[in-house]
């Protein structure tokens, strides 16, 4: 393993064994998940929901989770005081790379729970579940990448729970709405041709925000 | 080699400190004093590269090879009390993550070895959150000598610490001096600067070029 890749091995690690000893974001994100699912269940009752609204539903439910949860990752540093350990200890590219691995486990984690529940609690069908999951892991990376970049923007300003959401929405709205589209398209079974599309758009919606998010996090990292 | 030209620090409007220019020799200890907000701190800061002088340049070089901006940061030792610890993690954690984040190889040993010289042997296994003040802050001087940099920034360098603490002050001084590390301490405090070969004096404002 290289250098570059055990360092930033070594800070994922430290983030997971942190997140499990102090519970700062896991917490608060599976309760969210959770309750907003049982709430919508019990709002819905039998009433059928149709595909859009229940595709819409469950992207509603990444989104706030993400923006609740992923912007923790500098954040929780901020809070903190611990920002400048890492400043002296870690390059810029290890930092940003150990985070965003970080934000990507959690935001897999958090997909399989909501998708798990959505499945009980809701009526989510998915016909074509390889397109589904493609969808699905393509938008982990896009969410994650953007979070983990617009938490470190944010992580030195006063009132950074409604800058984020400010600054998320505009960067996450294409995913969300490729997002969406691609769920429908693999709740009712479209065919390849047609799905691939939408992944296609997640997949450079990934590449662009994986390569703006590695030019420019030197300058949010650096004063 | 470290060595700053012309600095000048302005926050908002306000000018911290303007034209300072010193350099420190390997194995040469700088102290830096001055009144309360002349700049100490952020000079420290601007040295270790984790903040931007306004104007000015601070280099580092290391067996003449010059270390480039992004770079300096990794190639300082910072005690500080401001500098804060993960609370959740012991000693030994703490000190094996750091080595990881620099892609460091750290033995068993040498981690302990240490700790035995910063005086944490037997809290090697507690989490730092249930240390008092100076615990922490002898954990700060083994979290800053880790990696051997050919640098050492030492801000308030006796803060929290009791006797047996400041007396751990001196011999790491001693032994960077030795080791041929540049050290600089920002201190009003006579005894640290007794262990200085020069002074550099901020003022109460605007800083003076000694």
């Amino acid at each position: 393993m290289t250098i570059w890749l055990r360092a930033v091995a070594a800070l994922v690690w430290k983030d997971l064994r942190s997140e499990l000893r102090t519970r700062y974001a896991l917490n608060a994100l599976v309760m969210f998940v959770l309750a907003t699912v049982v709430i919508v269940h019990f709002a819905v009752g039998q009433a059928p929901l149709g595909t859009e609204a229940t595709a819409g539903l469950l992207w509603l439910v990444l989104f706030f989770a993400g923006t609740g949860g992923l912007a923790r990752a500098f954040v929780s540093e901020a809070e903190r005081g611990t920002m400048l350990l890492l400043q002296l200890s870690g390059r810029a590219s290890v930092i940003y790379a150990g985070k965003f691995l970080f934000n990507l486990l959690l935001t897999v984690g958090l997909s399989a729970l909501t998708v798990g529940l959505f499945l009980v609690f809701l009526p989510l069908s998915i016909a074509a579940w390889p397109q589904f999951l493609l969808a699905l892991g393509l938008s982990a990376v896009g969410l994650a990448g953007a979070t983990t970049l617009i938490s470190a923007l944010i992580s030195r300003a006063s009132g950074k729970g409604t800058l984020f959401a400010v600054l998320a929405f505009p960067v996450l709205l294409p995913l969300l709405v490729t997002g969406v589209h691609a769920t429908v398209g693999a709740s009712v079974g479209v065919d390849w041709p047609t799905a691939l599309d939408d992944l296609k758009l997640l997949l450079a919606y990934d590449g662009a925000v994986v390569t703006a998010a590695t030019l420019l996090f030197d300058y949010v990292w650096h004063d | 080699m470290l060595s700053a030209l012309d600095l000048t620090k302005v926050f908002d409007r306000r000018v911290v400190f303007r034209g300072v220019t010193f350099e420190v020799a390997p194995g040469q200890v700088l102290g830096v004093t001055g009144r309360n907000g002349a700049g100490k701190s952020t000079l420290v800061g601007l040295l270790a590269g984790t903040q931007t002088p306004t104007a000015g340049t601070v280099m580092l070089t290391v067996d003449g090879r010059a270390i480039a901006p992004p770079d300096r940061p990794l190639n300082v030792g910072l005690v500080a009390p401001y500098l804060v610890l993960y609370d959740e993690f012991t000693p030994t954690e703490t000190l094996r993550f750091l080595a990881g984040l620099r892609g460091l190889r750290v033995s068993a040993d040498e981690i302990a070895a240490l700790l035995d010289r910063v005086e944490l042997s037997d809290r090697a296994d507690d989490p730092v959150g249930q240390f008092s003040s100076g615990l922490k802050g002898r954990m700060k001087y083994a979290a800053a000598l880790l990696h051997r940099p050919p640098v050492l920034l030492l801000d308030e360098p006796r803060a929290n610490l009791d006797r047996r603490g400041v007396a751990l002050v001196g011999r790491v001084v001693a032994d960077a001096r030795a080791a041929g590390q540049a050290v600089v301490i920002a201190t009003n405090d006579a005894p640290d600067l007794d262990l200085c070969d020069g002074v550099l004096d901020l003022g109460g404002g605007e800083g003076a070029t000694p």
